[in-house]
């Protein structure tokens, strides 16, 4: 499984794209925790500008690809993920504001941040694989 | 005042640009893998090395686990060429308290990953595919984040 889904086209195609998104992260200054939380005090709307700016190429991508595509350059499928709304969804949701809303610190950030120098970010980090790992084994 | 300087005291160019080019990266990945580029997964996936608890082994995280690593290499990477490229070099620091990163943190693994997304994975993947639960996700979030941000700064400052 893992050597026909890891090719080097594909792994390299994954680190670009992946590159791309860290790099936006970074101009935009959402690896700042400060912008993040002056954002969720209304002090400065910008993290509205850079949400609203990664859907809208999101959203038409996911359109327009499959309809204009048989399928993605380097694989068999365009994949799809649901999304479900019940009470994990409700109770991890409002959790995540939680901690967000007290660092400023959302799981792409918290790495991203790392390529600029943030070590501090390296605690979120940590929170965040704890958090993960603590979810993972209260689910059995 | 003006309203574009009340709104954006910063500038917004570099908001709108950053957007674009994160939208473009998880587009990216999309057109060229059939991937859905969510964020959070990688912290559940990524344990799956080492945890050998059922829920770490299940398919979706062993399966996914390499690409996601990968991913994630290149968010350190993309962050590196502007640190390097276009910052500078100034590194980047915050005065956001360690406890407050860690104890925040915490919660953002351990909600996002109940939820089964956070920022990216509801809110621009899940919102990209208009998808009503990440919808709600992303109002439910935001709702928590404002309240406990404003709290904190009243509480914690």
């Amino acid at each position: 499984m893992s050597t026909a889904s890891m090719t080097l086209p594909k792994s390299l195609a994954t680190l670009a794209a992946g590159a791309l998104f860290g790099f936006g992260l970074s101009l935009s200054t959402m690896i700042r925790p400060e912008v993040v939380l002056s954002f969720l005090r209304f002090q400065d709307f910008g993290l509205m500008l850079v949400m609203g700016g990664a859907v809208l190429v999101v959203l038409l991508t996911y359109q327009l690809a499959p309809r204009l595509l048989e399928r993605p350059l380097l694989d068999e499928h365009f994949h799809t993920h649901p999304s479900i709304w019940n009470r994990d969804t409700l109770v991890g949701a409002a959790l995540f504001g939680v901690g967000w809303g007290l660092c400023g610190v959302c799981p792409g950030p918290a790495i991203a941040g790392l390529g600029a120098g943030n070590w501090s970010l390296l605690w979120a980090l940590a929170g965040i694989a704890l958090g993960a790992l603590v979810q993972g084994i209260r689910m059995k | 005042m003006n309203l574009s300087l009340s709104l954006f005291p910063l500038g917004w160019q570099h908001y709108l640009l950053g957007g674009l080019i994160i939208g473009s990266g998880t587009a990216l990945l999309f057109v060229l893998t059939g991937r859905i580029g969510g964020m959070s997964t990688v912290f559940s996936s990524t344990w799956s090395y080492l945890v050998q608890r059922p829920f770490f082994q299940q398919g979706r995280f062993v399966d996914s686990r390499g690409w996601r690593l990968v991913y994630a290499l290149g968010l350190i990477l993309g962050a590196l060429v502007w640190w390097l490229g276009f910052a500078g070099g100034v590194r980047e620091a915050t005065a956001v308290p360690a406890w407050q990163l860690l104890v925040g943190g915490f919660f953002v693994g351990y909600g996002s990953r109940l939820g089964n997304g956070c920022t990216s994975g509801h809110g621009i993947c899940g919102l990209g595919s208009l998808q009503w639960p990440s919808l709600l996700a992303v109002l439910t979030f935001m709702a928590t984040a404002f309240l406990t941000a404003n709290l904190a700064a009243r509480w914690l400052a």
